[in-house]
């Protein structure tokens, strides 16, 4: 499958139904995900109403975190075979993922200030995704800087793998600090188990958060190849 | 002589001849003197805020001398030399990073002593800030290297490198501070190593990678 | 140098259909030659037309898009060639002393770094920080690289670059004695370099 579509051509054949295909099913699962969720499903017995900002939140912080794991494996792909089109997937990958990290910590933000009384919490989870935010805006940072898109893709491809590899350090490191300052209790909120009446709309949502991000994925993927073929011609053109 | 050691001599020779390695120290010293004017002189706060904010200021210090350390390698020619040694590129990054502590990381650690008492910091303290900032200054140069080596041929790219290599200060800096405060100091300080000894050990590659990169 | 032909193995650099590119554009393609001991490979070609990549996909920097390039008869590939490129590699604040010490270090030659500053007009300056010599002084300190540790194949990139007619004479006799030692010399530029080559290359499409 991959190495069919590593031929850039047949990627846009094929990513000329697959994109609005994939748009077309985000739209069909947030339009049963959000009303089920938000609407239909029962409210938690402790948090009330408010848990089901759980829904939007918990899928974007999924997504957030597997963007990032599909740069990796795009990055790698880069970097052993020297491919196009793995930077290409790399590089659109990333603003989606950070905007799914940046609704997660958005949505947490949210969340806390009816359940622990204040905005912001320094809770384990939601540092980490604060982490992996700013990694993700140092990731696009490095791309814009420089020029020569070869060496910005090589280059983005190392810093991706040098984070994959340091996002689960930063993760224990960040959960030890937690258990360290933070009273037991702030965990509790987060640690309860999930109803099974709440698995139908949580997943659904994931779903629709997986669709939306492969839609919006390949339409960036899309746009840099069109921006490619312009400069090739006008470099063929100006030649 | 065999090439690790004239990279080690040279680097070593040049930060201080050239007084560059004296700017981090005055920053560092500069920043701390910043934090009573800030907050106040009141010596409760400062005994508590003391050790994590010269743990802010040596890893602020430790990034301001990244920006050139590869980039005049790649601008004057020397990396390409670097590449014929007979010596791996990692190697030679290695040496490089090793000067670096010397000039920049231990003289940082050694400052923070009359800095940390200067902030209030317990005097039974002292040596616990020296030694995690001996170890956490290695951290930050071996993650360090891979920025600077990602961004070499980025023009004025200091404010990138710290962008992209601050998210990556965190295991240290937790780990680091709770040694300097002394919370949990055993298991922290057997992480703190551990991250010192990773980076220096695994820096060097990618960032080895990242010249060779570079260089084409 | 002590001994005649140093290089006794016969050393020799085959270039099966090269191309290079760079910026994803092609410069070059199916370039192939060989060079055996004591051979001198002339490169001409205009502005931009890859000379300088050429001679860094041989040093083995740029990865060729197509095509090998092989090292024949050459024990350590990391000992294999010197490079002189643009850049001449000096960092200003150290000495012309301290460079060649450096260097000497780096490559791990067996040569003498005195000798190689005499060779090349330099034994005057030795103490001047490189800040401070002539651009014809800086190319020739880079020079004092090819004599410091003895490669078999050198590469240079507009050696005469910023040299008086007493430097060329200097850089003519330095490539004479390495084609006599049973080196090899790859030279890209503008200007016939001086001694008659093996091979001139006419590089670009």
């Amino acid at each position: 499958m991959l190495s069919y579509l590593s031929n850039p051509l047949r990627f846009m054949r094929f990513s000329a139904w697959a994109a609005p295909l994939f748009a077309a099913l985000a739209a069909l699962l947030f339009a049963i995900g959000l009303p089920w969720a938000l609407v239909y499903s029962p409210a938690d017995y402790q948090m009330g109403e408010t848990a089901r900002i759980m829904y939007v939140h918990v899928p974007a912080a999924w997504w957030g975190m597997g963007a990032y794991a599909f740069m990796g494996v795009a990055s790698f792909v880069s970097l052993v075979w020297r491919h196009a089109l793995a930077d290409v997937a790399a590089r659109a990958a990333a603003p989606v993922g950070a905007t799914f990290a940046a609704v997660c910590l958005i949505t947490g933000s949210f969340w806390g200030a009816p359940t622990w009384g204040t905005w912001w919490e320094w809770d384990g989870r939601l540092t980490s995704m604060l982490v992996l935010f700013i990694i993700y805006l140092g990731y696009i940072a490095l791309w814009s800087a420089i020029e020569d898109e070869e060496k910005a893709a090589r280059m983005a491809a190392i810093l991706c793998l040098v984070g994959l590899i340091n996002l689960p350090i930063i993760k224990f490191s960040v959960d030890w600090w937690s258990t360290l300052h933070q009273p037991a209790s702030i965990m509790r909120a987060e640690g309860s188990s999930i109803d099974p009446s709440m698995m139908g709309p949580l997943f659904t949502m994931a779903g629709a958060y997986l669709a939306l991000f492969a839609a919006l994925t390949l339409y960036g993927m899309r746009t840099a190849i069109f921006r490619r073929r312009v400069e090739a011609a006008e470099l063929r053109a100006g030649a | 002589m065999n090439a690790f050691s004239v990279t080690f001599r040279r680097d070593l020779a040049m930060m201080w001849s050239g007084g560059g390695a004296l700017t981090p120290i005055g920053f560092f010293l500069g920043a701390t003197l910043l934090v009573p004017l800030a907050m106040g002189p009141e010596r409760s706060l400062l005994e508590s805020a003391g050790p994590p904010l010269v743990w802010i200021a040596a890893a602020l210090a430790v990034l301001a001398t990244l920006e050139r350390l590869f980039q005049a390698d790649l601008e004057d020619g020397s990396l390409d030399q670097m590449l014929l040694s007979r010596a791996p590129l990692e190697w030679l990054v290695l040496a490089k990073a090793c000067a670096l502590w010397c000039a920049v990381g231990l003289p940082l650690a050694l400052a923070a002593a009359p800095a940390a008492i200067a902030l209030q910091a317990p005097v039974d303290r002292v040596a616990a800030i020296v030694l995690s900032l001996a170890l956490g200054t290695a951290a930050f140069i071996g993650i360090g290297l891979v920025g600077a080596a990602i961004t070499a041929g980025v023009k004025r790219g200091g404010v990138l490198i710290a962008l992209i290599v601050l998210p990556f200060f965190a295991p240290p800096i937790i780990f680091g501070a709770a040694v300097a405060s002394g919370e949990d100091v055993g298991a922290a300080l057997a992480v703190l190593t551990g991250c010192a000894l990773g980076a220096m050990a695994l820096g060097p590659i990618a960032a080895a990678a990242a010249l060779r990169l570079q260089a084409e | 140098m002590s001994g005649a032909r140093p290089f006794q193995d016969n050393p020799a650099l085959r270039v099966d259909g090269l191309a290079v590119a760079r910026g994803g554009r092609v410069l070059f393609s199916g370039l192939s030659f060989a060079a055996g001991a004591g051979d001198y490979v002339e490169l001409r070609g205009a502005n931009g037309s890859g000379k300088t990549s050429l001679i860094r996909a041989l040093a083995g920097f740029l990865p060729p898009r197509a095509g090998t390039i092989v090292f024949e008869r050459i024990e350590e590939p990391a000992l294999a060639l010197h490079y002189v490129g643009h850049s001449n590699g000096l960092k200003s604040n150290a000495s012309v002393a301290s460079h060649a010490r450096y260097w000497a270090g780096l490559f791990g030659g067996v040569g003498d770094a005195e000798g190689a500053l005499v060779r090349v007009g330099l034994s005057g300056a030795r103490d001047r920080l490189a800040r401070t010599l002539s651009q014809g002084q800086a190319r020739r300190l880079a020079l004092s690289r090819l004599v410091i540790a003895p490669r078999p194949i050198w590469l240079l990139d507009e050696p005469a670059a910023a040299l008086d007619a007493q430097g060329r004479e200097t850089l003519g006799a330095l490539v004479a004695a390495h084609r006599a030692d049973g080196g090899i010399v790859v030279a890209a530029v503008h200007e016939p370099l001086g001694p008659e080559p093996s091979l001139a290359l006419k590089v670009g499409a």
